[in-house]
């Protein structure tokens, strides 16, 4: 039992590190943000180069075959530069929802070009009433075709297909089909945009039908964690750094106890978000009894963490931190959009209360299969 | 990353499994209303049994009587005796702390001598840390021991010693150069506590009961080769103690939080509320599942550190996570605890009509201590804002 990352998973990180610095500075992220189309077709290409679009995907559609961990330090490392654009949407969204639910010859069509970095997307799944909950859903397709609207599409205008999830499973649209209509949503993230699609008499491929969607959803969301964490982490670093250098009354103001504390529940926050990004990926990755419960989990308490983090980041820097110039605002308003992003605190609670208090009996999880 | 257990692993713990079968007494539960006195008996005759077996130290060398396995053998070890539901060893401080300490600091003879003694429960431990005036500032710390030939000479008043009731030694910080910075006058002696002019006052705490005791030393004799570590060093060595304290030392009560997690669920199964079952409140599941999940990521968080500790040898600062980490989320559980219960959750054992014979409003009282106890978690916070993020010091 060793719940630490090995010499290959530190390599992988640290080497996605220096490649985001080198090629994804804030000042670049700053200029992708403010031009409102958060999309950098270079970079898309050098990510892809380093093979990080098929980072998990089999080998046979031209990915990387790695697992869920090395996705997660991947994700964390991307949140932690605040990578703009369809990244996540493309490859822990949508990928892995062709992963899970389509057939071999789909995937080489659409799963094969996201590998190589030729193709970006991105999955349609709620409607008006907002609930992530796909027995919410009203749209159905009928005869290949589509009618009717979904909103809060990430990165829907840069999608080449969009995948649509509705109660009898999951379809493709292509960019190009007829009755396709994508709509901004603007919104507090600047580096993520948010669109309404809506179809009219739209023709739709059947990926498949919704069984491995929720497998599919829950390595996003703990992709999503990871980013989350990144994000923490950054936020962490440039308040401590800021506490040591800002001076008050002559001091550092990271000298006084009401600064400290509140630094030491940020990292307590940011750590304890990762270990649970960590658990919930190796969770998933062999398909642990209570996978499902950790990725809940995990988005949970990040969805609350990322939040506190953000606002101790900000009350630390003071009127700095409110000022548009500095780069907090921009983790702040991914922080909040990453939050809400396939469902809340509140939601992933009531998800753990059923998965736990209304099983019976009530049983923890574990590392040893042989404990359950 | 590999969370599975490693063959070697596995094997420990089928070994381990099938000896706690034949072995872990089945009345510990039914033993709540006894005295503490007689409950500590119970306890230290069940250590003696698991050192017997060869249980007791497995993480210690095998030269002192341990099992000379690794650390997460140690955590499985944990794990399989909360499974079975095996009642904790009585010798807690001696076990997590002491033991950790003489193998890090002590003398080869000092090994020789305590070591075993702490694992059999032979020998029952407690610390000497904290006085009236130095609580949270503890290298404060006044009680003092002057050289007079081969002995020191303690004086002075300790405070909040758990188990200074029952223990045998104890591991007692002094002061020993007092013309020098505080951290740079301290030593740290092991004391016997039948040594002529201790004198053992029960401390009565909030629950009513005396799990802690104020120690008096008046011209209390101790051989020099009592010395752990080095003279004037000896705030190394409480450091040292303390890290093991807050980094490993909570790892045995993520399991009886299970323990609690999975009988508050099932209370509020049986319990109503709003003319349906509590576990069917939205509030109530919203609250039972905070405290599910907090108890999971103290467990993953337990499990990154100990492979840390595992690759590196010692606990870190960064321990003190763990140990603000249990202490608050016990004190929010036992308030979903008594949230839950209602006004069943303020009756105690004793009444006729008390669920669980008075565990909720006992744990209440007792987890108030938690965020207290071990070093406040202001002063946890300090150790994290200096030593983990190198911010300036406060103090």
């Amino acid at each position: 039992m060793q719940f630490g990352l090995n010499e290959s998973q530190e390599i992988l990180k640290q080497n996605a590190r220096q490649f985001f610095a080198g090629e994804c500075p804030m000042t670049h992220v700053r200029r992708l943000a403010e031009s409102k189309q958060p999309y950098d077709p270079a970079l898309w290409s050098k990510m892809a180069a380093q093979g990080y679009m098929g980072i998990i995907f089999p080998e046979k559609y031209d990915g990387l075959g790695l697992g869920k961990v090395e996705l997660i330090l991947l994700m964390e490392e991307a949140g932690c530069a605040l990578v703009p654009g369809p990244f996540w949407s493309t490859v822990a969204l949508a990928g892995a929802v062709i992963d899970a639910v389509a057939n071999v010859a789909q995937k080489t069509r659409y799963l094969a070009p996201i590998c190589r970095g030729e193709a970006r997307s991105t999955l349609a799944l709620l409607e008006g009433g907002a609930t992530w909950d796909l027995a919410d859903s009203k749209l159905a397709a009928s005869n290949g075709r589509l009618t009717g609207e979904k909103l809060f599409v990430l990165n829907a205008d840069v999608a080449d297909f969009i995948l649509v999830a509705e109660q009898t499973g999951v379809f493709l649209v292509e960019a190009q089909a007829p009755g396709l209509s994508i709509t901004p949503m603007p919104a507090l993230d600047l580096t993520r945009n948010l669109y309404a699609v809506q179809f009219q008499d739209t023709p739709v491929e059947k990926l498949g039908d919704g069984t491995n969607l929720t497998r599919a959803l829950n390595i996003a969301t703990a992709a999503l964690v990871a980013e989350m964490v990144g994000g923490m982490q950054r936020v962490l670093d440039l308040t401590v750094d800021y506490a040591k250098m800002r001076k008050q009354f002559g001091k550092a103001i990271g000298t006084f106890q009401a600064v400290q504390h509140q630094c030491a529940d940020m990292y307590l926050e940011t750590e304890s978000s990762r270990s649970a990004a960590y658990y919930a990926a190796w969770a998933l990755e062999h398909d642990a009894p209570d996978a499902a419960t950790a990725t809940s989990i995990a988005k949970m308490y990040a969805s609350d963490a990322c939040r506190a983090v953000g606002n101790r980041g900000i009350q630390i820097h003071g009127g700095n931190g409110f000022a548009w110039e500095n780069d907090l605002h921009l983790y702040y308003r991914r922080a909040k959009a990453s939050e809400t992003m396939l469902g809340d605190a509140t939601f992933h609670r009531e998800r753990i209360a059923r998965l736990v208090i209304d099983a019976v009996p009530a049983s923890f999880g574990g590392n040893d299969r042989s404990l359950r | 990353m590999d969370l599975n257990l490693t063959s070697e692993e596995m094997r420990f713990r089928d070994e381990l499994r099938s000896w706690l079968t034949a072995n872990v007494p089945a009345d510990w539960a039914e033993r709540r209303e006894e005295s503490l006195e007689s409950r500590f008996e119970y306890l230290r005759a069940w250590q003696r049994r698991l050192f017997e077996g060869g249980w007791a130290g497995v993480s210690w060398p095998k030269r002192y009587g341990g099992r000379g396995a690794n650390l997460m053998q140690q955590v499985i070890f944990w794990q399989e005796m909360a499974l079975a539901s095996a009642p904790p060893m009585a010798n807690t401080l001696g076990l997590g702390l002491i033991g950790p300490t003489i193998i890090a600091f002590g003398t080869e003879a000092q090994k020789t001598r305590y070591l075993a003694k702490i694992l059999s429960a032979e020998e029952i431990w407690c610390q000497g840390f904290s006085e009236p005036n130095a609580g949270s500032d503890l290298a404060s710390l006044q009680t003092e021991a002057r050289v007079d030939g081969d002995f020191y000479v303690v004086n002075g008043l300790k405070t909040w010693n758990s188990y200074g009731w029952v223990a045998d030694w104890c591991e007692l910080v002094v002061r020993t150069d007092p013309n020098v910075p505080k951290h740079k006058g301290l030593t740290v002696l092991l004391v016997d506590m039948k040594s002529p002019g201790i004198g053992v006052r029960p401390l009565r705490q909030i629950t009513g009961e005396s799990e802690f005791a104020e120690v008096a030393f008046r011209d209390v004799r101790v051989p020099i080769e009592n010395v752990v570590g080095n003279v004037n060093q000896g705030w190394d060595v409480a450091i040292g103690t303390l890290m093991h304290e807050r980094g490993t030392f909570g790892a045995g009560l993520q399991i009886t939080f299970r323990r609690n997690m999975e009988r508050l669920i099932e209370l509020a199964r049986e319990l109503r509320r709003n003319g349906k079952s509590s576990a069917q409140d939205p509030l109530i599941r919203q609250k039972l599942a905070q405290c599910y999940a907090e108890i999971e990521i103290m467990r993953w968080n337990q499990m990154r550190a100990f492979s840390r500790i595992n690759a590196t040898g010692v606990p870190g600062p960064e321990g003190s996570i763990q140990k603000i980490f249990w202490s608050e989320l016990n004190q929010r559980l036992q308030e979903v605890a008594q949230e839950l219960l209602g006004p069943y959750g303020q009756l105690e054992g004793i009444s006729t009509h008390s669920v669980d014979k008075g565990t909720w409003a006992y744990g209440y009282l007792r987890s108030r201590g938690n965020t207290i106890e071990a070093g406040t978690s202001e002063i946890q916070r300090n150790i994290i804002g200096h030593f983990v993020l190198g911010l300036p010091r406060s103090y």
